[in-house]
């Protein structure tokens, strides 16, 4: 069956850069321009342009409190310019989505969801929010991130202020004639900003940004494989409903004073693996030869399957092969020797702190 | 000596009873970069068809199959250090297995040059 793919307002850009597509939830994206090992390295050194206008951008207004129902995000604390990450939980505490809530002004609140699973996070939402709050959804905004150490260089030639915004902050901005609201926020690692523009205008932003000989268009391959290094989850992969926010390694993305609250949703079971431990646990491995280790190997321990790999890859700027999965706590400790099943072979890895890769986040 | 090409874009270099294998110029352009490749004992033997090698790129791991029936008498251990060299020369230093061709008649099913040109263009 062939569906219709979905084009991002870049998608003619695309093109034009010579991109090789790939169909991504539901869109027609850019793959990989050069290659993907060029594009990650060239992101770490100076700075990429990622399209992610796939995701789900949405402004919550009326009564915002209740997004916190279904999320363990504490709003009382997030002040206007600040954007935050949290999860969105079924009833039972399995993550239904990660996103990102900012308050870029004073009109209620904006969120940023994933592209897979938009449709049913915002039909969630809507269906509790009932009359308390209303979700209009921003379908003609593209999204655009900037990310590397150059990203400030490039985003200040367009409008100096957008240097002294640190992690974390949003706002509006007018970069060089277009309106975007605009966060110092990413998902690689690195400094970046992250940049929602009008549909129209996106092309236009982007060329600005790419005529900047530090930057270059990077595609969804790197974006996975900087991520992964970064220890940052994929949802759909790293974790899912299944999961819940403690076994993902997520407990700072639970506000303390929810904890303290325990009012959201899953909150039994989420305090007493917070309690208890939960029964595994995600954590980041990397390879001991070569061989990169894929979703769905088993992780295994004196013959025993203890885990299993949800992403892995070769890490380029690890030089390595890298990547995540769940495995049973008690193995889950920094610097425990596993193996890794990879086409009926083990090989051996070792669990390492995440990120693998360092962030480097702009914190002032 | 004659290369001939299959569908799933490895060649084979045949010369006498041996035959060098290796992927095309345009499926290492399509894998992209290649971080490892995991090569079968020498000694093995294979059926036409048969899974012979696995190449991972940055992304993916794909399947390297025979073109044709053999026994493995050399690999390319080269490519262990620098799994690069399938990019930089498929269709050179970036070969993968020497096999000893069972039989010669199964060639026959394979593409020429100008056969495999058009099979991607």
């Amino acid at each position: 069956m062939t569906e219709t793919l979905h084009l991002t307002p870049l998608h003619a850009l695309h093109l034009e850069l010579g991109a090789k597509m790939t169909p991504f939830a539901g869109y027609d994206m850019p793959l990989q321009y050069e290659g993907i090992m060029a594009e990650h390295l060239h992101t770490r050194a100076h700075a990429g342009l990622f399209d992610v206008s796939h995701m789900g951008q949405a402004r919550i207004t009326g009564d915002v409190s209740a997004l916190e129902d279904l999320t363990t995000i504490d709003l009382s604390t997030l002040k206007v310019g600040e954007q935050r990450y949290t999860l969105l939980l079924n009833k039972d505490g399995g993550i239904m989505d990660d996103l990102m809530v900012s308050r870029p002004d004073e009109d209620g609140i904006f969120i940023v969801v994933n592209a897979a699973t938009k449709t049913q996070d915002f039909a969630y939402m809507r269906a509790h929010f009932g009359d308390r709050a209303t979700l209009t959804e921003y379908p003609e905004r593209a999204l655009l991130a900037i990310q590397g150490p150059d990203a400030v260089k490039a985003v200040e030639a367009l409008n100096a202020d957008g240097a002294k915004m640190i992690f974390m902050q949003t706002g509006h901005f007018n970069l060089d004639g277009i309106d975007v609201i605009m966060s110092r926020s990413g998902y690689t690692g690195e400094d970046g900003y992250e940049i929602s523009v009008k549909a129209e205008e996106a092309a236009d932003l982007a060329r600005k940004v790419l005529a900047d000989t530090r930057v270059k268009p990077i595609g969804l391959g790197a974006r996975d494989s900087l991520r992964l290094e970064a220890g940052l989850c994929l949802y759909g992969h790293d974790m899912d409903e299944s999961r819940s926010p403690i076994e993902a390694s997520l407990i700072w993305a639970v506000a303390k004073s929810r904890r303290e609250r325990a009012d959201f949703p899953g909150a039994q079971r989420i305090l007493k693996e917070i309690a208890e431990k939960p029964a595994q646990k995600r954590v980041g491995f990397v390879m001991r030869d070569r061989a990169p280790a894929r979703e769905g190997a088993e992780i295994v321990i004196n013959g025993d399957v203890v885990g299993v790999v949800t992403s892995g890859g070769f890490g380029p700027s690890a030089d390595k092969p890298v990547g995540m999965g769940y495995i049973a706590t008690e193995h889950a400790a920094i610097g425990t020797e596993i193996e890794i099943l990879i086409r009926g072979k083990a090989r051996g890895a070792e669990i390492v702190k995440m990120p693998i890769v360092e962030h480097r986040f702009y914190r002032g | 000596m004659t290369t001939h090409f299959t569908e799933d874009h490895e060649w084979i270099k045949v010369d006498g009873e041996e035959g060098v294998i290796g992927i095309t110029v345009h499926a290492a352009e399509q894998l992209g970069d290649v971080v490892f490749v995991e090569l079968p004992e020498v000694g093995k033997t294979v059926e036409k068809g048969d899974e012979l090698a696995v190449v991972e790129s940055v992304k993916a791991a794909s399947d390297i199959f025979a073109p044709v029936s053999g026994e493995v008498i050399a690999v390319n251990s080269a490519l262990e250090a620098e799994p690069a060299k399938v990019n930089e020369a498929p269709e050179g230093e970036g070969w993968f297995v020497k096999l000893k061709v069972k039989d010669a008649s199964e060639l026959a099913d394979l593409m020429d040059e100008a056969g495999y040109k058009a099979h991607i263009a």
